[in-house]
């Protein structure tokens, strides 16, 4: 076997792993931090504080029948979960976890994520569609006219960045943070582009998708089983690189003070900065009611595209003039 | 859909929500297994898109004929029906219910007991308003609040169940007073509960009065203008959500709510946010008359002397108390002997969901479960 495919086959182990782990962590964070918001002590029984949990979640998910409807398009049905989950998959791919651990280096590795995250909306699409469910539709039509609102402000607020560091590499735009992070420079860029990324994800308080109390459970009302368990892990996966192109775009990457662990201290920081992240969204689901989907575009169209817009053309300007 | 069809007919003279023809229309069914219509409501709405077109409560889901039950039970039978209908406020059902026959019969009761019944009665309205404000945010993504207020509602239950014996269904109250006598350590607990309550008010105030999204949510949603409540019957927080100060605890005063010096609130503009403010307030003048009470607390019997065997006379009667949702009412026509020949209960939540219909033309689904969450509908009490 060439090892350029050895290699290639261990790293796809591994991402597809990480983004298991990934997901247990978040789902366990996710728990435990809505339990102690509401104080309460949260998953105390499987393990010690609980740890176990979603292990034994996991494997409760994997032996649940996938019931398919009567009436939905079969094919699609099963199809969508996959199509979700798949795409979310490949931005671990080009993401720098410190300086020397990234998979690939593209020199577009931001277009390559930003494009890869788009898709989730497509499989959601097709989830909705295929359910032939009146309320999984409602889901689809506001995942996707939320979904292609907010990425506009997403993609111009990540432009200001790219503005200022002349390139789409990410390992590129960390190295350009090497005095100062971009969070001091564009931090109205960052709250916008953390505000998009949360709509992006359908988290609280923008899950208008899957808002519950109004759509039962939006889009994935009829999957169960794997089919709902591949969603929930699309979204804990798409959660993470949201956060982490927040670190290496605002935060510094994997850059940090030195710690005695050799190259391992910047895998360390980079992970200290979007779990620290992926706290505040938590935090903020917990705390908010939902807003309202009408409000939600006319916040996304009124407030942070003509602001993200002026962002831009501020930073356009001083690039050319310092 | 047929009477979707009639319904439509009735309302012709009134302003259509969309100009789009009615193809675009379709139908859908939220409840009777909905997480937002709060147990078996179902809810037959026409949508244009996310509007709705027309809502259209549809009842039954849960009915128990405990109307006919009460024609068939003396009093002692049918009394742990009562608390069966609002189970989120039992004891004013139970209060209704004595009351009503304390009235026909010409019963004394003891101060003492009135007293009693007044203060659990209290305790119980603002454990219903710990309910209600939970299950709203809710409803409307909050997650949190929820547990906050369960948290405060478990202190009264607590305090509930020392001295009537459950938790949520009551049967604390008889002809002629209540069952048990309160003690020293239940005016204790309940004084610290007050001030407990009145310390929390902060964290509510911070987590959801405050909360831009929740105000953003609320405000100007689901207006009942002071004519439209009066047209409909609403009675309760909704009622004086839309200004009126109509309390039957005033009005109408029963027991010994005359000797109490409490406030009505009323809200200014009738929409979502004003019926939260109204409830958020009567827990505070709930606390004020049973601070009240507990001062003025008399010694003296709990149970006064009832026959055992009542002997009702012929004639009807009516007693009205005020509910945690509004003014509840028991009317009875009795032909003597010991059953009614007829009761009739008149329960707050009916009329309030009746305005749903017309509150709901041309909202956004959204909107729908904001506003049916600030009526605080009990299914059970519509359905009884």
């Amino acid at each position: 076997m060439p090892p350029e495919l050895l290699r290639m086959i261990i790293a796809a182990v591994i991402v597809v792993a990480f983004v298991f782990l990934n997901a247990m962590i978040l789902g366990y964070m996710e728990r435990k931090v809505s339990a102690h918001i509401q104080r309460r002590p949260g998953l105390m029984e499987v393990g010690p504080h609980g740890v176990l949990q979603l292990i034994i979640d996991g494997l409760k998910l994997i032996g649940k029948q996938l019931v398919v409807p009567e009436g939905s398009n079969k094919f699609l049905f099963r199809l969508a979960p996959v199509l979700s989950f798949a795409p979310c998959v490949l931005p671990f791919v080009v993401i720098p976890f410190s300086k020397k651990l990234q998979i690939v280096s593209m020199d577009i590795s931001l277009i390559f994520i930003l494009a890869m995250t788009s898709i989730n909306v497509i499989a959601i699409l097709v989830a909705g569609w295929a359910s032939n469910n009146k309320y999984s539709l409602f889901g689809t039509f506001r995942a996707v006219a939320q979904a292609v609102s907010y990425e506009i402000p997403l993609l111009l607020s990540i432009l200001s960045i790219i503005l200022i560091t002349n390139t789409f590499s990410l390992q590129g735009i960390v190295a350009a943070q090497k005095y100062y992070w971009f969070i001091l420079i564009q931090p109205l860029a960052f709250i916008i582009y953390f505000i998009a990324g949360m709509a992006e994800t359908n988290r609280a308080p923008f899950d208008m998708p899957e808002a519950e109390s109004e759509l039962t459970a939006g889009f994935h009302t009829e999957y169960s089983g794997m089919g709902f368990s591949f969603f929930f892990l699309a979204e804990y996966a798409n959660m993470f690189t949201v956060c982490s192109i927040a670190t290496v775009l605002f935060l510094g990457g994997w850059k940090g003070i030195p710690l005695p662990l050799g190259d391992y201290s910047g895998i360390i920081w980079f992970m200290l900065k979007v779990y620290g992240l992926l706290f505040v969204m938590i935090w903020v689901r917990w705390t908010y009611p939902r807003v309202r989907f009408d409000q939600l575009m006319s916040f996304c169209w009124k407030y942070l595209i003509p602001f993200s817009l002026a962002n831009l053309l501020i930073t356009a300007v001083l690039v050319k003039l310092l | 859909m047929g009477n979707l069809a009639e319904n439509n007919a009735l309302h012709a003279d009134l302003e259509p929500a969309t100009d789009i023809p009615n193809d675009n229309h379709y139908f859908l069914n939220m409840g009777p297994q909905h997480p937002s219509t709060h147990g078996v409501l179902r809810v037959l709405l026409e949508m244009d898109g996310e509007y709705i077109v027309e809502a259209q409560p549809v009842l039954g889901y849960g009915h128990r004929m405990q109307e006919k039950m009460g024609e068939h039970k003396n009093w002692m039978a049918f009394m742990p029906n009562t608390g069966r209908m609002d189970y989120a406020a039992a004891l004013q059902y139970n209060h209704g219910y004595v009351g009503l026959y304390e009235r026909l019969c010409q019963i004394e009761v003891p101060t003492r007991a009135e007293y009693i019944r007044v203060i659990t009665s209290e305790l119980n309205r603002i454990v219903s308003h710990h309910l209600w404000i939970g299950a709203m945010l809710l409803d409307m993504g909050a997650f949190t609040p929820i547990l906050y207020t369960f948290d405060d509602r478990e202190q009264v239950l607590d305090i509930l169940e020392d001295v009537t014996g459950s938790r949520l269904t009551y049967c604390y109250f008889r002809v002629g007073g209540v069952c048990k006598d309160i003690d020293d350590k239940f005016v204790e607990k309940t004084r610290a509960f007050i001030k407990r309550q009145r310390e929390r008010f902060d964290i509510y105030n911070k987590l959801v009065t405050g909360n831009i999204i929740f105000i953003k949510r609320t405000e100007g949603v689901g207006i009942i203008s002071p004519d439209m409540a009066r047209r409909y019957g609403v009675t309760g927080p909704v009622l004086r959500g839309s200004g009126i100060a109509y309390d039957v605890r005033k009005n109408e005063p029963y027991s010994v709510y005359p000797n109490f010096d409490f406030e009505i609130p009323v809200g200014a503009n009738g929409d979502s946010y004003d019926r939260y403010l109204v409830r958020l307030e009567e827990i505070e003048q709930s606390l004020r008359i049973i601070e009240q009470a507990l001062d003025q607390l008399p010694d003296g019997p709990f149970l006064g002397k009832v026959p055992k065997k009542m002997k009702m006379p012929t004639g009807d009667c009516s007693f009205a108390v005020e509910a945690a949702r509004g003014e509840l009412t028991y009317y009875m026509v009795s032909g003597g002997g010991d059953v009614p020949y007829r009761l009739k209960i008149r329960v707050p939540s009916y009329s309030n969901l009746s305005i749903l219909q017309e509150l709901c033309r041309g909202m956004l689904l959204s909107d729908l479960v904001a506003a049916m969450g600030s009526m605080d509908l009990v299914i059970p009490e519509i359905d009884r």
